[in-house]
């Protein structure tokens, strides 16, 4: 029987997109896109995870990539268990490596992590035996969010080749905006970011990236524009003067939406300050995928469960049986 | 690859022939096609079923429903093969499966694994009044107690040896081969 249908494999763990091929991260996109329809079916679980562990280790404060990990690994068939800083041994100091190590002792198959210290994720996959995905590492990676992203807009622009995003916000301190970043230029996107430049990595002209200082310029760039959120705590940290002169720069408000010269995609990782870096009329309006990119992400979990669950390489010639 | 040996069994007319004999069988087994519903398990089951769903159309002038049935996430060896493929789609008729007759199409019936797993798979989908297996090729070699109801063709090969089957879709012709160790 022909096997033309080989994934390229991907490894132990899921840490960042920064280490993956186009070839891995398209066979997770195409993955995704086939799971897409197992949350449509009467019962929206297969069997595939059946009897495995996934623990989802949130030590930072998340509903949704959280809820989404677990729909995604129920739906795979596997038992879950969540933990989180509260209530957990973590206050009472023990080390990250020691609840991980505690976890596996108990028999465990998958950690998923989400940590406020850039690294830990890797940190942890060195340390452990189980598969480790990355949920947020710090202002490192959230590679599923940057995944989730690629498939919507993957869905509606069919290829990424070519393709102008612009990443536009807080670039300094998001995790989804690197991941976003490696990703898209791994599937051969061209990207720019815009914002204000107290909110951009130092390096920003040398990401090798476009930098736009005005919305405007970058939305009259731009095919898709990801709007990341404005985590308020920034302006007590003096990045921005205030929420009002930041919606007022870099707001993407419907009059602004409305003059581009394309017919723009718009994406936000959620959760959004209405009003602030994305206005209602523009979230709740017929550019934005926001919703598709919730619904992506279960099927993109899924993808990344059942990628990383594999087997050792085998013979699979079965006489198609 | 050295030392091996591909013998053709059946060449395009032949499976056509075979595939019309088939439409009959399924024709006479459902008691006629209204209830009737074919699903193909992928990857060339999908082609065969779209056939016999043609040649049922050609034999009774009605249209049948058809879907497609990828059961890789049903199978009960997945830990232990790799790499893997990739999933296709799962895509039932609209109307859905309950108190249908359902019937499963795939190229070559074997151990019966993937058989036991499609039926798994369906039984998330709903309760066929009836599920029936047809198959273009029986090669034998059942590791589990599944029979298909309508055969195309039963081919002894011994164990090591492989039954390709070719759709124009996938391989460019119709046909089947049996593949030897040398």
């Amino acid at each position: 029987m022909a096997q033309e249908l080989v994934n390229p494999a991907l490894g132990k763990d899921l840490l960042g997109l920064e280490e993956l091929t186009r070839e891995q991260i398209t066979a997770i996109l195409d993955t995704a896109e086939a799971f897409k329809e197992i949350s449509d079916r009467p019962v929206r679980k297969v069997p595939y995870l059946r009897g495995q562990t996934v623990v989802n280790a949130f030590f930072e404060n998340s509903t949704r990539t959280r809820v989404s990990f677990e729909f995604a690994e129920k739906r795979m068939g596997a038992d879950t268990v969540s933990i989180s800083t509260t209530g957990s041994s973590v206050q009472k100091g023990e080390t990250l490596v020691d609840t991980a190590r505690n976890l596996e002792a108990m028999r465990i198959d998958m950690v998923v992590i989400r940590h406020a210290s850039s690294g830990s994720a890797r940190f942890l996959a060195e340390r452990i035996e189980s598969h480790v995905i990355n949920a947020g590492d710090g202002k490192h990676e959230h590679p599923t969010q940057g995944l989730l992203d690629l498939l919507t807009i993957r869905d509606h622009r069919q290829s990424l080749e070519g393709l102008k995003v612009c990443i536009c916000g807080d670039v300094l301190h998001s995790r989804v905006a690197r991941s976003n970043l490696h990703g898209l230029r791994r599937l051969g996107a061209e990207v720019a970011v815009c914002g204000p430049l107290t909110l951009m990595p130092a390096d920003v002209r040398e990401l090798g990236v476009h930098y736009f200082p005005r919305i405007e310029a970058a939305i009259e760039w731009a095919d898709v524009l990801n709007v990341l959120r404005l985590q308020l705590e920034r302006m007590k940290g003096g990045f921005i003067p205030s929420l009002r002169e930041y919606n007022r720069v870099f707001g993407v408000t419907r009059a602004r939406v409305e003059a581009a010269p394309r017919d723009l995609l718009i994406l936000h990782p959620g959760p959004m300050n209405r009003g602030v870096e994305i206005d209602s009329d523009v979230a709740d309006g017929p550019h934005s995928v926001i919703l598709q990119q919730v619904t992506n992400g279960v099927a993109v979990r899924m993808a990344v469960l059942y990628l990383l669950a594999g087997g050792p390489v085998a013979d699979t010639t079965e006489g198609a049986a | 690859m050295p030392d091996t040996q591909r013998r053709p069994i059946m060449d395009g007319p032949a499976v056509e022939r075979i595939i019309a004999r088939m439409a009959a069988e399924v024709l006479r087994l459902a008691g006629g096609s209204a209830e009737l519903v074919l699903v193909g398990i992928h990857r060339r089951g999908v082609q065969l079923a779209a056939r016999l769903a043609d040649a049922i159309e050609a034999h009774g002038g009605v249209s049948i429903s058809s879907g497609s049935l990828d059961i890789t996430l049903y199978r009960d060896d997945l830990m232990a093969v790799g790499p893997r493929p990739v999933v296709g789609q799962t895509r039932l008729p609209a109307g859905g499966i309950d108190g249908r007759i359902v019937c499963i199409v795939d190229d070559v019936l074997y151990t019966g694994r993937t058989v036991r797993a499609a039926l798994d798979e369906l039984a998330d989908f709903g309760r066929p009044r009836r599920t029936l297996l047809a198959v273009l090729v029986d090669r034998g070699g059942r590791e589990l107690p599944i029979q298909a109801d309508v055969v195309g063709e039963r081919v002894d090969v011994p164990e090591g040896g492989r039954v390709e089957v070719k759709v124009p879709e996938i391989d460019g012709e119709l046909g089947v081969e049996v593949v030897e160790a040398g």
